[in-house]
This record gives C-alpha cells, sequence and structure tokens, in this order.
C-alpha cells in the first residue's frame, strides 16, 4: 500500500540523517562540486505476487494479504564529483547504475539521505519512446527536444545543428514510420547532443548507430569534456570507460565496492567478472 | 549570467508549488503535445480535421432520430442535444485520455525528468482543440434550428475554462488512481456512461419528478459545469451568480484537490509504472 511505504520511509530518512549523519553537512558553496550523494539508498517495493488491478487489490486487502517486500536497488552511496569530472561507471547488470543516474536527474527520488547537484542536468540517451511514426522527423525533433526541456525558440535555433550531426537532411520531412531503427536512434542522440549541460548522464547509448556514427558521438563527449562539463558514463564497453573516464566506480549489488582511477578499477572488475 | 540551478533532494518546495513552477517551465511541451494528439490522428485520414466537427454532428443525428419522438416538446432539440454532449465529451473524452496519457507516458517518466502533470494537461488541451473545432457545426446546427445566438455567447469562455479545471482535477485523481491499478481505466469508462445518463445531456431537465429534482441535480458536480456551459448557447442567458459561484466552486476545487493529491503522489510513480 502506497502511503504505508511513504510514511515509514520518511520515518526511515529523519532516523538515518539524525542518528548517522550528524551536522556534517558539508559546505555547499564549493564551486567545484558539481554532484553530491550522501548516504543515499533507493527502495523499490516489490509486491510478492503482481497486483495489478484494484478488484484484485480490494479482494486482498478484505483478506489481508497485500504484502509486499522491499529491494534496496542502492544502499549507503556516498559520491562526490567535481566540475569537470568524468566518471565512469561499471558494474553487472542490475547492479543499480542505471538507478544511480536516475537519481542525478531527479526521475527517482531518494528513498533515505540526500542527492545535491548544481546546474543543468541532461541524460544523453535515445528516448525513442518520445517519438511518434506518424510525425515526420522535423516534429518529432520537436517534439523530443521540448520532452528535454527545451524551448520552442531554442530547438528552432539548433534545428540545423541538430539534423547535420545526425546526416539526415534527405529524411527530415518524411514521417518517422518510413525511418530504419538507426536512422531514428540517431535523430534522437543528435536531439540530446545538441545542448550544452553542466552534467551529462549518458547511459549505454553508444551502442546506437553505425561505427562511424559512434566515432562522431566519442567526439563530442571529449568536446563535452574540454568545456568541463561533467560527465557520468555508464557502459559494459571496458575501454570506452578506459578512454573517457578520469575516475571509475563498480556498483555491485546497491554498493559501491571500488572507487579511484580507471585502470585500477578495470582491473578489480575483470578479476571480478574472473571469479 | 544566468543563475545555476541547483537541486537538492533534502531541500524541495512543497511538491504542489514545485510541479506548478516546473510544468510552467515546459509549457512549450504542453503545445508539442497536444500537437502530436492532433496531428498523428487526422494525419493519415481523408477528411482530416474535419472528423473531429463530423463526429458529434453524427452522434446528434443519431440520437435526434432516437429521442425527437419522446423529446419533441423541447425547444430546438437538435440544438439541445449538441450543446449538452460537446460538453460532456469533452469531460468524458480528456478524463479518459489523461488516464491513458500517464500509462503512455510511463516509459519516458522512468528514463527522464518530465513534470508529470504535463500529460493531464495535455490531455486537456487536446480536448479543448477538438471542443473549439466543434463549435463550429454547433453553430451551424443552431443557426438552422432557430436557435439565435445571443450577446450571452461571450461568457462561453468562461465556462470553458471552468469546465477545463474540472476535467483536469477528475483527469488527475484518476490517472493518480490509474498507476496503481490500470483497471481503473475500465472501470471509469463504466462508470462514465452511467454518470451520463444521470446528467442531463440527452434529456430534459423536466423529465426528472419535481420531488427531488434539485437535489438529484445539484449534487451532481457535472451538472453545474454542463449548465453553465449550456446557458450561454442553448438558452441564451447570462448565468446567475449563485449558478457561477457553484460552478468555480465545483471546477476549481476538483482541479485543488486533484493537483494535490497527485503532485503528493508522482515522486512514487517512477517506482510503480
Amino acid at each position: 500500500m502506497p502511503s504505508v511505504g511513504s510514511s515509514s520511509r520518511e520515518g526511515q530518512m529523519t532516523l538515518l540523517t539524525a542518528s548517522d549523519r550528524g551536522n556534517a553537512m558539508p559546505a555547499k558553496n564549493d564551486r567545484q562540486l558539481a554532484v553530491q550523494l550522501e548516504n543515499v539508498s533507493v527502495r523499490y517495493w516489490v509486491p510478492h505476487e503482481r497486483i495489478d488491478t484494484f478488484k484484485e487489490y480490494v479482494i486482498r486487502l478484505l483478506q489481508r494479504r497485500v504484502n509486499h517486500s522491499e529491494l534496496w536497488a542502492l544502499t549507503g552511496i556516498d559520491l562526490e564529483v567535481q566540475r569537470g569530472e568524468a566518471l565512469g561507471i561499471i558494474g553487472p547488470n542490475g547492479a543499480g547504475k542505471s538507478t544511480l543516474l536516475k537519481l542525478i536527474a531527479s526521475v527517482l527520488r531518494p528513498t533515505v539521505g540526500r542527492v545535491w547537484v548544481r546546474g543543468q542536468v541532461a541524460p544523453l540517451l535515445d528516448i525513442g519512446g518520445g517519438f511518434h511514426p506518424e510525425l515526420t522527423g522535423r516534429e518529432n525533433v520537436y517534439l523530443n527536444a521540448t520532452l528535454l526541456g527545451h524551448s520552442r525558440r531554442d530547438i528552432s535555433a539548433r534545428f540545423e545543428q541538430i539534423v547535420d550531426f545526425a546526416e539526415l537532411w534527405d529524411f527530415i520531412d518524411a514521417p518517422l514510420r518510413t525511418y530504419s531503427t538507426g536512422m531514428a536512434a540517431r535523430l534522437g542522440f543528435s536531439v540530446a547532443v545538441a545542448w550544452e549541460p553542466d552534467v551529462l548522464l549518458v547511459d549505454e547509448v553508444l551502442a546506437v548507430g553505425d561505427a562511424s556514427f559512434q566515432q562522431k558521438c566519442l567526439r563530442r563527449m571529449g568536446e563535452f569534456r574540454e568545456q568541463m562539463k561533467t560527465i557520468f558514463f555508464v557502459s559494459h564497453d571496458l575501454s570506452a570507460v578506459q578512454r573517457l573516464c578520469d575516475r571509475v566506480c563498480l556498483v555491485v549489488g546497491g554498493r559501491i565496492v571500488e572507487m579511484g582511477e580507471a585502470a585500477m578499477v578495470l582491473a578489480a572488475y575483470e578479476a571480478l567478472l574472473g571469479q | 549570467m544566468t543563475k545555476v540551478p541547483v537541486y537538492d533532494s533534502a531541500r524541495r518546495p512543497p511538491a504542489m508549488l514545485e510541479e506548478l513552477k516546473a510544468a510552467w517551465r515546459y509549457r512549450d511541451l504542453v503545445v508539442q503535445l497536444v500537437r502530436r494528439d492532433v496531428v498523428a490522428r487526422y494525419k493519415r485520414s481523408l477528411l482530416g480535421v474535419a472528423w473531429t466537427m463530423l463526429n458529434p454532428l453524427g452522434t446528434m443525428v443519431v440520437l435526434t432520430i432516437a429521442f425527437s419522438q419522446v423529446f419533441g416538446a423541447t425547444r430546438s432539440y437538435p440544438g439541445y442535444l449538441l450543446v449538452g454532449l460537446l460538453a460532456w465529451n469533452f469531460f468524458a473524452q480528456t478524463t479518459v485520455a489523461a488516464m491513458r496519457q500517464l500509462v503512455w507516458g510511463g516509459s519516458l517518466l522512468q528514463r527522464i525528468y518530465v513534470p508529470k502533470t504535463l500529460f493531464t494537461i495535455s490531455a486537456v488541451g487536446t480536448g479543448l482543440v477538438n471542443l473549439l473545432l466543434s463549435l463550429v457545426p454547433l453553430a451551424a446546427v443552431m443557426l438552422v434550428t432557430g436557435l439565435p445566438i445571443q450577446p450571452a455567447v461571450l461568457f462561453l469562455p468562461l465556462s470553458i475554462l471552468l469546465l477545463a479545471a474540472f476535467a483536469l482535477g477528475v483527469g488527475l485523481l484518476l490517472s493518480t488512481a490509474a498507476v496503481y491499478f490500470p483497471d481503473v481505466i475500465d472501470m471509469y469508462e463504466i462508470g462514465l456512461t452511467a454518470w451520463m445518463y444521470l446528467t442531463p445531456v440527452i434529456y430534459p431537465e423536466e423529465i426528472i419528478p419535481e420531488s427531488f429534482r434539485f437535489w438529484f441535480l445539484n449534487l451532481n458536480p457535472a451538472y453545474h459545469l454542463i449548465k453553465l456551459f449550456r446557458q450561454p448557447l442553448y438558452y441564451g442567458m447570462w448565468p446567475t451568480p449563485t449558478r457561477l459561484a457553484c460552478a468555480a466552486f465545483v471546477g476549481l476545487g476538483a482541479l485543488a484537490v486533484g493537483w494535490l493529491v497527485f503532485t503528493r503522489r508522482a515522486d512514487d510513480f517512477a517506482y510503480r509504472i
């Protein structure tokens, strides 16, 4: 039951912040700090048997059988990232890497602890879900970019740049349903990289497009680095992580188990995989 | 230089205000979502936007043929019927669309931050576009059936605004429920049919027995808004202050409650959808 979840969550939050953290709030006027996570945990409620309908729920409620088990996707994460830093996040599937990015993007709110972010955050992902097949490529660029929070005027100003990057001028007024999967992904990615956010979240996007497009994307990320943008890079492509990131953190089972220089953490991960 | 935004999960403004600000910042997205709905719906159909206008007309013709004998005494029954149908269809379609929109937006909400009320707001926006378009055939029907368009029609924007507020409030409440229980959509669609027959949409108020007519009508929140919509059009009358106050109370009250409930629960949606 949602209300039960939220009340106990609040109780827990005050409990943990009061006892474990004390008054050790770091100085937030540190201009170099971009992102900070303090003792962050995220809990999902997983129903024992998935109850999908209201009818079922009422029946269960009457029988007093509504049971949820909790799943801690992340536990006790402490993380500080400076401006201009590129942090790689690696780990096995289901370790909590994407949940970490969602916290920074404020898609998810922490169950416990505190998330602090300075500056504009943008996810760099192919939000193909925001596309509509009947609309033209042009209309989809506007739809997609407004979903990312940009104003219409701002999109018009960058429209040429977006289509140039996607190399889709020939198809821009054709409905999206006529596009191949790769073309649609290219368009989505080009919309995402057209802006310069302060904090960039990259989650496994380099899998889209052909080799030359991937090269182009990596080059674009290099530009972001030169502009002192902060980058969070989640990937299973360890060589790309090594090339792009200063620091890497290894997440396993919702905890940061290793954090530091790229070569060291990648070696630790490979050792873990080898086991 | 613009101020650098800072997000601190421990120091957030009250949910309902935070959402209000975010919705305003994303207002261009509302326009895009409405455009997508309107354009995508009609792009491949031959008659295009004309369907929006023809649809209620068709229903009106069918119902007029069916009920003209029964309600023949009502002055210009087709006009009475069409005015009611437009207001009701707007409410019904908008609230159902609000729930579907949020479930549609679910995959997006898990990946990027979007103010969640926007999906409901844009459903109301699409409904408004359709409603405004169908005022054109309504004017034609009024002319043909001899219903004069009175100066009171100037009151109509306020009627529409309050009706939209009511639909938005109910839509927010229902979509909150639909996030947790998808079958709320099906239950609501059945409930809507019953609700329509409890509201004087296709029948005149006078057929309700006088002994309980007052309570029967006034306890139905939808009645106040339909009536406020019908008065300037069908009756050609300026609504009385009491009538306006009742409708404003119902419309804005629903909006306030819906907004409060929805925004209080919204953080939880990304975990659920």
